[in-house]
């Protein structure tokens, strides 16, 4: 992966730049030896590693916003980093560059149940926002599987979703306000406990910006009352193409499940040999349904999602009566990732998505990628909303299998694009899907994307090299080309 | 005499405002019309309309997706929407009569460039929560997309959230993709007798915290509430805060018995019946409950944390002739001011202060939009970025030019 010439002039000045920064932040708070620098390498995307030149932990948004004020000014590239769980390498650091981490902002601010919100830094993970909250019967609804691990700013940066997010929406649909800085060192706050932007939307074109547009320092998101009961059911099915047809009916006859998740026959025996979760192993495809909401309610959806499930060939079916049992069902799904890392000895884990109603097709063409790569590929699968998660299975010893499982991934995701769907449903582009952008979008497409890049970063020097393949300059995307006649306004001119 | 062109595809609307541009003339750009009257008074001579960019072109219910041209009328989109039993779960409302003209003239394209919400708002979001894909020609001439069509994607920036709520001043959009849901089987009002606005927020801060699944709360004084033509509502002779459930009806019924045992506290409980109830709401959504607008009328928008809505409303009765509802849980004020040449203007703008929300003069005469600022002024570092933004989509202004703020 070919990332930005580093700047031999600012690596010359490495010494000079550590020193500077520790007249910003606490001295422990700027890293430059070695050995502790390996620990920033990477992240979640561990084919994929870089020393940064320094890392630096800032612990307050003035703080943030000198560094940033002095890397502007020096010329010097930025890389956030909240957690480093990213699947697509947005925050590999950069040779040249700074790679800023949030870990120290790890406080919650305010919780506000009169407007139904919390306040917090943008280094608390994912479920530490839940557990705020869920004594008083809240919750905070994208909830990603790494969510012990990843922080809000990061799920901001990355517009993660989770399980739940067919009914309940992404982070972008339950965020309020953020506190962000620009890559000049301005601090501007965007949104706060209100809906809607008067103006321009920010906050929204912020949300899934990996680290592009500026480092958030401070995050609001909208709370949601725990629902009253949840019920799943574990659906198996003999082929994909019922399973499929069975989730298409379900939302057909108007019901949204809470959670709707799909595994194929590998991923099925990966999972039952690892947690003994009761999945049935003649299935060719299993599915879980999860109905949250009143209790009445759930109990009716119940028995008409074991109708719909009945009249598509399910083979088997059964339906939690407690939590131990739904809890039961769901092992298996959330521990899929780590089983299949203990019958392959890596996996790449893929994220496109695609219209519903192509998935069998899909499937089958991956069986035959799979064939011609040599390469196993187990499948998990958000069903509802069409995001598939291949993860490809390859031995990174054998010289030239992780070469052959990225090129595997990348003609998965070229199909997803070719059957009307998208390269990234919830990971992000990264480094990763970085060169495949152009599958998706044309030239006039990531001009327009770059130059709102350029709004927020003129110089570019925020987490360079990722998202867009190629970088233009903002001087040159901002040029206007007339091409127009003017046979149509005749009388001239009226600015 | 304004000029109107009425191109029939993409490639067309992309040549007319290349023209444009080496023209240097700037162009309004139309859907339905309806909406015609929000934002800063456009000096433009020529238009653009989107009429001919209509129809809706893929609609796949079990996919839950929609995509249509800008131009195409809401009311088709919600025939077909009834017909598969679903619905735009934001609840797009229908301003026209409202800014004095009549109702259903509203195009798909006027509710996503103004980003528009009904009251479902609290729970299910605003259009740009369901707005997936666009493709759009920018202010440059160029043909550009966003997006796609499957709910679930962050593949490049998300440029369908900035064209939503930019009103006409960054593309124009050729085509809509949006994400549809099914329609609830049955709906009902719990309504409670409540005349004070700090005990209205109350209530409905408690049962949009309550486990019964609320999808819309408002709270509409008495003078308000007569003005219904649902006879339960105006009736009663009171003020009365509504909340609203959804769902199948076992679940419908059982969540309002639960929602009235839950606000017993706070006053009277009736309750309102399917048709009723759909009735009533429809009359919030489309904002028909407020005294019709004469003279220097001004019609707001305001947008806040529900908890200070009561202090903010007791601020402005105290200093204005206003006549005010409640949305969104307390979240969204609309009030009718009177009597005001800047149309309550300054009054509204310095109460609400910089940062707690927003406010928009969506009904007010020529001159007050001419003179008031229409949208909520923006904090410099906040409006260089808007700038900014402009000149990436628009650098010669060509679209809508000044509509939303100056050189906007
Ligand atoms: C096992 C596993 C399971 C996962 N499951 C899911 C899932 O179900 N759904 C899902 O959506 N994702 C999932 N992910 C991906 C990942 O957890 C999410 O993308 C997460 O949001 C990243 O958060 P982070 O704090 O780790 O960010 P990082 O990895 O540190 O950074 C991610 C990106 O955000 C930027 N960034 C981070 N913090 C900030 C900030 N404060 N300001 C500006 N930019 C910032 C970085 O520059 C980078 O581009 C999974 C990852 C793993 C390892």
């Amino acid at each position: 992966m070919r990332m930005p010439d580093p700047d031999q002039d600012v690596l010359a000045r490495r010494l000079d730049i550590i020193a500077a920064l520790r007249k910003i932040v606490p001295v422990e708070g700027v890293i430059a030896e070695e050995e502790e620098l390996r620990v920033y390498e990477c992240d979640g995307l561990t084919a994929y590693r870089q020393l940064p030149m320094i890392v630096v932990l800032p612990e307050t948004t003035e703080q943030v916003s000198r560094v940033l004020a002095y890397c502007h000014e020096q010329g010097i590239k930025i890389v956030p980093r909240g957690a480093g769980t990213s699947l697509s390498g947005g925050a590999l650091p950069l040779e040249d560059g700074i790679t800023l981490g949030l870990g120290k902002f790890n406080r919650i601010l305010d919780i506000d149940y009169g407007n139904r919100c919390v306040t917090a830094q943008p280094g608390v993970t994912n479920l530490a926002l839940t557990q705020a909250v869920s004594a008083d019967g809240f919750y905070y609804a994208p909830d990603p599987s790494s969510q012990i691990a990843c922080s809000i700013g990061g799920n901001v940066a990355e517009n993660s979703g989770g399980v739940h997010c067919l009914k309940y929406g992404l982070t972008a649909n339950n965020l309020l306000g953020i506190e962000m800085v620009l890559m000049d060192g301005e601090v501007v706050r965007i949104g706060g406990k209100h809906l809607d932007a008067g103006g321009y939307d920010l906050m929204g074109v912020v949300t899934g910006s990996e680290g592009l547009l500026g480092v958030i320092t401070e995050v609001t998101v909208r709370i949601l009352r725990s629902p009253a009961t949840a019920r799943a059911l574990l659906i198996g099915f003999p082929s994909s193409e019922s399973a499929g047809d069975c989730v298409a009916a379900i939302i057909a006859a108007g019901i949204i499940p809470g959670g709707m998740e799909m595994m194929d026959r590998p991923a099925i025996h990966a999972a039952e040999a690892f947690v003994n979760a009761g999945y049935p192993m003649d299935a060719e495809a299993l599915l879980i349904v999860e109905l949250d909401g009143p209790q009445v309610e759930v109990d009716e959806l119940i028995g008409r999602v074991e109708k719909i499930a009945r009249e598509h060939r399910a083979e088997s079916v059964r339906i939690s009566t407690n939590e131990i049992e739904r809890e039961n069902f769901w092992a298996g799904r959330k521990a899929a990732f780590p089983a299949v890392g203990r019958i392959s000895p890596d996996y790449y884990c893929m994220d496109g998505t695609i219209p519903r109603h192509r998935l069998s097709e899909v499937l089958n063409r991956m069986t035959e990628l799979s064939d011609h790569y040599g390469l196993r590929v187990a499948n998990v699968f958000h069903a509802g909303d069409g995001n598939l998660h291949p993860l490809i299975l390859y031995n990174a010893n054998n010289p030239g299998e992780l070469e052959k499982a990225e090129a595997f991934g990348a003609d998965i995701l070229k199909l997803c694009v070719e059957v009307g769907g998208v390269l990234t449903g919830e990971h992000g582009v990264g480094v990763e899907k970085r060169d495949l952008m152009g599958e998706m979008f044309t030239e006039n497409d990531l001009n327009q994307q770059q130059r709102v890049k350029c709004a927020f970063d003129p110089t570019q020097r925020l987490n360079p090299g990722k998202v867009f393949p190629t970088l233009h300059r903002c001087a040159e995307l901002g040029r206007v080309h007339i091409q127009g006649g003017q046979t149509r306004f005749p009388d001239l001119p009226r600015f | 005499m304004i000029e109107t062109f009425n191109p029939d595809s993409a490639d067309e609307a992309g040549a007319i405002v290349s023209d444009a541009l080496a023209a240097e003339t700037p162009l309004e750009i139309v859907g339905g019309g309806s909406l015609r009257g929000i934002g800063r008074p456009l000096e433009t001579g020529y238009a653009l309309s989107t009429a001919g960019l209509s129809g809706v072109s893929l609609y796949e219910p079990e996919e839950l997706v929609l995509r249509a041209g800008p131009g195409t009328p809401m009311s088709q989109i919600k025939m077909q929407l009834d017909q598969q039993g679903q619905m735009l779960a934001f609840e797009p409302p229908d301003l026209g009569v409202l800014m004095g003209g009549d109702s259903e003239q509203g195009t798909l394209g006027g509710i996503v460039a103004g980003n528009l919400a009904g009251p479902r708002r609290v729970k299910s979001g605003a259009a740009r929560d369901h707005f997936l894909g666009v493709e759009a020609v920018s202010g440059r001439g160029e043909l550009f997309k966003s997006g796609g069509r499957v709910v679930k994607n962050v593949t490049g920036y998300d440029l369908c959230k900035l064209l939503a709520g930019s009103w006409g001043t960054l593309g124009v959009m050729t085509e809509i993709t949006v994400k549809v849901l099914p329609a609830p089987e049955k709906t009902r009002t719990v309504l409670i007798e409540c005349a004070d606005a700090a005990k209205a927020v109350a209530a409905m801060t408690q049962a949009l915290s309550s486990p019964h699944d609320v999808s819309a709360a408002g709270w509409v004084p008495q003078a308000v509430a007569s003005r219904s033509s649902v006879s339960y509502v105006s009736s009663t002779q009171k003020a009365l805060v509504a909340i609203r459930a959804e769902g199948i009806g076992s679940s419908v019924e059982a969540r309002c018995e639960a929602l009235r045992d839950e606000l017993a506290a706070f006053g009277n409980i009736e309750e309102l019946h399917s048709h009723n109830s759909s009735r009533f709401w429809e009359e919030m959504r489309d904002v028909r409950l407020l005294d019709p607008v004469e003279g220097d009328g001004c019609i707001w928008r305001i947008s806040m944390p529900p908890a200070s809505a009561p202090e903010l409303l007791g601020g402005l009765h105290d200093a204005l002739d206003m006549e005010a509802f409640l949305d969104w849980g307390g979240g969204l004020i609309w009030a009718h001011v009177c009597g005001m040449a800047d149309g309550g203007s300054y009054v509204i703008r310095r109460a609400l202060g910089t940062g707690q929300g927003h406010a928009t003069m969506i009904r007010g005469s020529l001159e007050q939009r001419l003179i008031h600022p229409v949208f909520q002024p923006e904090p410099a570092p906040i409006e260089k970025l808007t700038r900014n933004l402009k000149e990436a989509f628009d650098p010669h202004g060509i679209l809508n030019p000044n509509r939303m703020y100056d050189g906007i």
